[in-house]
């Protein structure tokens, strides 16, 4: 063993980045994960091709019409799927086969036709043809109100299951590393806050990746089944998304991994961590219940917690101003500082206190 | 050399090291005792690093302990553990690479270390399936993966069969052989009297005894001496200056007041009949820990 010995000694980030690799390594090697994760992206897909489809379907209605009647239908044609008949007993014809819902025939008072159908008036039809006056509305809505929940329902969910997926993950292996006695064998190596560090960007990074790899879903899918339009209001604030949850995701890490550190098994993890799991829970429950109340949607948006949700529904909706989500950002970047601070310290005091559950305040001594 | 001066750590209001200081040597084995709680384990993790300490100082070649210095100690916690789901060959090339090493280093002593404890069939296994013994083998090696100058060893015989304990003490001896300064901890106090060079006798927080061992036993050593005859040795109740203390026909054990007495009595015992053994009797190592633990 006269091998060469070490030329210098890592520098932080290089242990860092060790500790991160592994950290990768050993999530991409659970078979749990991998499929948990093959099941969310094939669930992505399959709701932006349904969705898709649903929007694409064709919802015309099919109608027979002579030469006589076309002109009853010709200011709504866009709704309809004209077929012409030679005359009245060809398009009664074409209704009794069940080619189409409904036929138009010369005759009748006082609009000159009258509507054949099969067994029940068609009443979508009858609604078109209906002359209704002029509406004006004094509050107009940008966006459909269904849209508005999904899209909040939607990064409400993929917050919450992304953070606490990977908060679980950092604080398991958190413990882990307590429980199996290794932690001390890595701090006498590297240095406490390098091992903090490799975890939280590691984790960080599989939660970026599984982040991008929904949003990558959803443009292609959104491109392949023709919804650009929908694309082009989603891009903006899928990009603030990321990054929101980049930082978002960075500020819980360190506070996960922290209240981790102060238990010293899988069985007490909850009593430290629940706290943090409904600090995750809370955007979703919010945006669900409240993505209709600009005032609730506002402070969302500027606490750091809820940010990574709330701002990116708010620039969905054009509800926020173009500095709003620098903003909002400031605080959420300083948030994150202090937090991988307090952390760091929680985590450097706890990491070998065996047994009991270290107290907060004995954690956060210096 | 590694030199501990002044070390001293409290918990709450409770002091568990006071003025705690002795060196290890590289080249040779030092054996430390003490009872449990005694803070061996304080000692070592100050040693390490990984716990602070509240006053004193760790120097190696009189120049205080770096963290660079300390890539270079070999630490054997007495909390044993590892990954459980990592590969047992992995994971020393893991500890390695946390220690500095390149990769293709890393792997390659890692690969030759873990042949030499016996692990070659079991480089892909996942830890969690070896064997009690075999992952403390797999413990020794990523405390020796990296070619240590230090070495810190808490228990590191604790639950080893006798054939294990005689590996890790070939190991142990083999890079204290190599120049390293090796450090152990032990309840087994024969092993420690076995193996060790130097001693360090740990109680209530204070050093009660260091040195080698040779000194320590002559230091400790009463004259006792241990007669084999071929006559009946009574009469040696009636020499002056001589207190037996076991006595069976032709055995007996006494301690003398001084080298004469001991000399008169073996003149009169050869005088008497035929003498097997005479031999003064070295005191264990289990002896001197009691007396100077008290």
């Amino acid at each position: 063993m006269t091998a060469p010995t070490p030329s210098s000694a890592p520098s932080f980030a290089q242990s860092v980045w060790l500790v991160t690799e592994r950290e990768i390594g050993s999530k991409l090697r659970s078979k749990a994960f991998l499929i948990s994760t093959g099941i969310l992206f094939a669930i992505a897909l399959v709701a932006v091709v349904w969705g898709g489809f649903a929007a694409q379907s064709d919802s015309r209605i099919p109608v027979a019409v002579t030469a006589d009647t076309a002109g009853a239908v010709s200011s709504i044609e866009d709704a309809l799927e004209i077929t012409e008949a030679s005359d009245a007993d060809a398009a009664r014809d074409l209704v009794r086969s069940g080619e189409v819902d409904a036929a138009l025939v010369p005759g009748g008072e006082p609009f000159g036709y009258t509507v054949v159908a099969d067994d029940a008036p068609p009443s979508t039809l009858m609604q078109l043809l209906s002359v209704t006056p002029p509406v004006e509305l004094l509050t107009t809505d940008g966006v459909d109100w269904a849209l508005r929940y999904f899209v909040s329902l939607g990064f409400g969910l993929i917050f919450f299951m992304a953070a606490l997926t990977f908060g679980s993950t950092i604080a398991q292996s958190v413990v882990e590393e307590k429980q199996t006695r290794v932690v001390e064998l890595l701090i006498s190596a590297i240095p406490t806050r390098a091992l903090l560090a490799g975890k939280v960007v590691g984790n960080t990074i599989l939660a970026m990746g599984q982040i991008i790899g929904l949003a990558a879903i959803a443009i292609v899918g959104l491109t392949v089944t023709d919804q650009s339009a929908l694309l082009t209001g989603l891009g903006a604030p899928l990009v603030w998304f990321a990054v929101f949850f980049l930082f978002g995701f960075i500020l819980l890490a360190a506070l996960f991994a922290a209240a981790a550190a102060m238990v010293s098994r899988q069985e007490d993890i909850g009593s430290t961590t629940t706290p943090l799991t409904f600090l995750v829970m809370a955007p979703y429950f919010l945006v669900i219940f409240f993505n209709d109340n600009p005032v609730v949607l506002t402070i969302m948006s500027y606490v750091p917690f809820s940010a990574p949700v709330g701002m990116p529904v708010r620039v969905f909706l054009g509800e926020a101003q173009w500095w709003e989500p620098l903003l909002s950002l400031v605080i959420l970047l300083a948030t994150c500082v202090a937090a991988i601070a307090i952390g760091a310290r929680i985590y450097e005091n706890s990491l070998l206190r065996m047994g009991a559950r270290v107290k907060l305040a004995e954690a956060l001594k210096a | 050399m590694l030199e501990l001066t002044g070390i001293t750590k409290s918990y709450g209001g409770r002091r568990v090291l006071d003025d705690v200081g002795f060196t290890v040597a590289p080249g040779r084995l030092t054996g430390f005792v003490g009872g449990n709680g005694a803070g061996k384990t304080t000692t070592m993790r100050i040693i390490l690093g990984v716990l602070a300490r509240d006053g004193g100082t760790v120097t190696l070649e009189g120049t205080e302990v770096t963290a660079a210095d300390r890539r270079r100690f070999g630490y054997m916690p007495e909390e044993r553990g590892l990954y459980p789901k990592m590969r047992v060959l992995e994971h020393v090339v893991y500890l390695a690479r946390l220690h500095g090493f390149s990769k293709p280093d890393a792997t390659a002593r890692a690969t030759a270390l873990l042949e030499e404890l016996g692990l070659g069939e079991r480089l892909n296994d996942n830890i969690e399936t070896l064997s009690l013994g075999n992952q403390q083998r797999a413990q020794i090696a990523a405390a020796l993966v990296h070619d240590p100058r230090v070495l810190i060893l808490d228990e590191p015989f604790s639950g080893l069969d006798p054939l294990a304990v005689d590996v890790v003490a070939s190991v142990l001896q083999s890079r204290a052989a190599q120049g390293a300064a090796v450090l152990f901890s032990s309840h087994q106090l024969d092993v420690v009297e076995r193996l060790c060079d130097d001693l360090v006798i740990i109680a209530g927080g204070t050093i009660r005894a260091a040195g080698t061992r040779d000194e320590l036993r002559s230091q400790h050593a009463q004259r006792r001496f241990e007669l084999v005859s071929a006559g009946d040795a009574g009469w040696l109740r009636d020499e002056p200056g001589i207190e037996v203390l076991e006595f069976d026909g032709g055995y007996a054990l006494f301690d003398a007041d001084s080298d004469e007495a001991a000399q008169r009595v073996l003149r009169r015992a050869v005088e008497g009949g035929d003498v097997a053994s005479f031999a003064p009797r070295h005191p264990s190592l289990a002896q001197i820990f009691k007396e100077v633990i008290q």
